[in-house]
């Protein structure tokens, strides 16, 4: 049999009005879900990629800083245990500290995180000299440029850039890369409350054999519980309000689906509804409930991708219209993961017109002047 | 030869605690080319016996055999490719698709039967349309076309597959009656052409003047057969 019916195609060729309505609903559904969705993205890749990037197996925090950099600190003599245990082969200090910072030739301060480092991460040079850093390109829309030497908090500690680097946000301020010497001096000029001594770290990067929960396990056997370790996927939703919007955010699409659902539910219901007595004469002159159902499915399909369609521009001009400070970014996986999403809608919200058109009767047909 | 082969058929339909019998041992043949007029008042059960006797409904008792097939016992699936392959049927008024042409309205058949409209079925299509004086309008909409043109156009699907049997559901009720006529004596003339039987279901008599053989049927039960004297 023939399963890809010219009758659904040559429906919504000849009559396309029938399907504007659900068409434009369901392509500002899409904006909304891919806007949705690009506003999560921003906000996790914006305020996860300095962890993301760490070429890492696990994370090292004390144990009772709750997994929190800024309440975390490693004491040599707890490294040295670190470096000590079973399966690890690197390891190298973290810190991070969030300031303002006054760049040349800017009016307003550009919010920057200091980082600390000594294994350097994706993109980053292996190596930092003092009072040198490179800078997080999200701090180009900032003003600062290449050879610019920014003051960063209220001692005006001052540290020149000597490149970018993309994709190394921390909660969404642009990363600073510099060594764990200079990444001190910031910290102890400009929180003194929080001042950390010399082999002092926040945090643990550590690389080493066998899997990660192994490693980490070691780790935390090794310290005698005062380490806790994470890999880097649990360091990064441990970073503070990450879970949350992910999870917030991700109830507002998955909600949002649920009305793609209803509407192309209601929608297919009702145009079964009005060609119940098409249906009948169709059964009558030997279209199955499957071929009938097909086309139901096919034209939820179409409408869905042509939906899909005008929604990803309109929110790629959306995208393109908002100011660069607006956390948006759309992403392939994101646009792949809404299509599917709206597919999949499309599908189940059609089956709910599969009853219908089942208990459509052949026999209907007869006897009906209407 | 006999086309339609229905004997001692009852249809029995469950309301409620009661048995109502649509169709009470109804027996009836028809042959090659025979045209049979139903007549009957509205609940008589001729609805019933045409829906049976193409396969639309089962028999609660006897047995139905069509074109030498013997559709009793088919299920709903068999009855479906039953019907695509040996029944036509035209309706009253909801009937044609309308969103398509005259011409795919009869391509419609050709693609449930799982062809893709290639160059052979349009040319039966506009083949059938030419000689049912629809030459001239195998691009036109059902919108666009007269209550005459648009039941010549179902007539025109029912004959597509050269099915044996074409049933016809009070074909005329919607039309006037001169064009009412025109259309029974186009279906006279088509159905003898092809030596294709046909049962049209009617509540007005004056239709049977079309038909070789009138049977009555009143409360289920088939009645007298009066042959009429086929029209000049």
């Amino acid at each position: 049999m023939n399963l890809l019916p010219k009758l659904p195609l040559r429906e919504l060729r000849r009559t396309p009005n029938r399907f504007v309505v659900a068409t434009v609903v369901l392509a500002f559904l899409s904006t909304l879900l891919l806007f949705l969705g690009g506003l999560l993205d921003g906000l996790y890749l914006g305020s996860t990629g300095a962890i993301r990037s760490q070429q890492a197996d696990v994370i090292v925090f004390s144990s009772s800083a709750r997994d929190s950099f800024l309440r975390s600190r490693i004491t040599p003599d707890i490294r040295a245990q670190v470096e000590g245990a079973q399966g690890v082969t690197e390891v190298g200090g973290l810190g991070f500290v969030l300031l303002g910072a006054q760049v040349p030739g800017q009016t307003e301060l550009a919010d920057v995180a200091v980082a600390g480092y000594e294994l350097a991460p994706k993109g980053v040079p292996a190596r930092a000299l003092d009072g040198q850093g490179v800078a997080d390109s999200r701090l180009q829309d900032q003003g600062v440029s290449k050879g610019d030497t920014i003051l960063v908090g209220p001692a005006a500690t001052p540290i020149t850039i000597t490149g970018f680097v993309d994709d190394t946000g921390y909660l969404l301020q642009g990363s600073v890369w510099v060594n764990l010497s200079t990444w001190r001096t910031v910290q102890n000029a400009n929180r003194p409350d929080s001042a950390v001594t010399d082999g002092v770290v926040q945090a643990l990067v550590v690389r080493g054999a066998g899997t990660h929960a192994a490693l980490a396990g070691a780790i935390d056997a090794a310290s005698s519980g005062a380490t806790k370790s994470l890999t880097l996927d649990e360091a990064v939703l441990a970073l503070p309000g990450v879970k949350q919007q992910r999870d917030t955010f991700n109830q507002i699409i998955y909600t949002t689906l649920a009305v793609v659902l209803a509407v192309v539910g209601l929608f297919f219901s009702l145009l079964t509804l009005e060609r119940i007595g098409l249906y009948g004469v169709l059964k009558a002159i030997g279209a199955t409930t499957k071929r009938l159902f097909i086309g139901v499915l096919l034209q939820a399909l179409i409408i869905a991708t042509i939906s899909f369609i005008i929604g990803s521009g309109l929110a790629m001009a959306a995208a393109a219209a908002l100011p660069a400070k607006v956390p948006l970014q759309l992403i392939p996986s994101r646009f792949i993961s809404t299509f599917i999403g709206l597919l999949v809608a499309a599908i189940l919200g059609s089956a709910i017109s599969l009853r219908r058109v089942t208990k459509v009767e052949p026999a209907s047909a007869i006897g009906s002047a209407s | 030869m006999t086309v339609l082969d229905m004997r001692d058929v009852r249809k029995v339909y469950r309301s409620g605690d009661a048995d109502i019998v649509a169709l009470d041992h109804a027996t009836l043949q028809v042959d090659h080319g025979e045209i049979v007029a139903l007549l009957g008042p509205s609940g008589s059960g001729k609805t019933t016996l045409l829906s049976i006797a193409g396969g639309l409904l089962t028999p609660t008792e006897g047995t139905v055999t069509v074109n030498g097939i013997d559709i009793t016992g088919h299920d709903a699936k068999e009855l479906t490719k039953f019907r695509r392959e040996n029944i036509g049927f035209v309706f009253q008024a909801v009937n044609l698709v309308p969103f398509l042409n005259a011409e795919e309205n009869l391509l419609v058949v050709d693609e449930l039967g799982g062809g893709k409209g290639g160059k052979t079925a349009k040319g039966r299509a506009r083949e059938l349309l030419d000689e049912l004086g629809l030459g001239a309008r195998t691009r036109n909409l059902p919108a666009q076309l007269s209550g005459g043109e648009r039941q010549r156009v179902a007539i025109g699907r029912a004959l597509f597959n050269n099915p044996k049997l074409v049933l016809f559901d009070e074909p005329t009720s919607a039309l006037d009656t001169k064009i009412g006529a025109q259309v029974m004596e186009l279906i006279r003339n088509e159905m003898k052409a092809r030596d294709t039987a046909a049962i049209i279901v009617t509540h007005d008599r004056r239709m049977t003047q079309y038909a070789d053989r009138t049977v009555e049927i009143v409360d289920g039960r088939l009645g007298a057969e009066a042959p009429v004297a086929p029209q000049a």
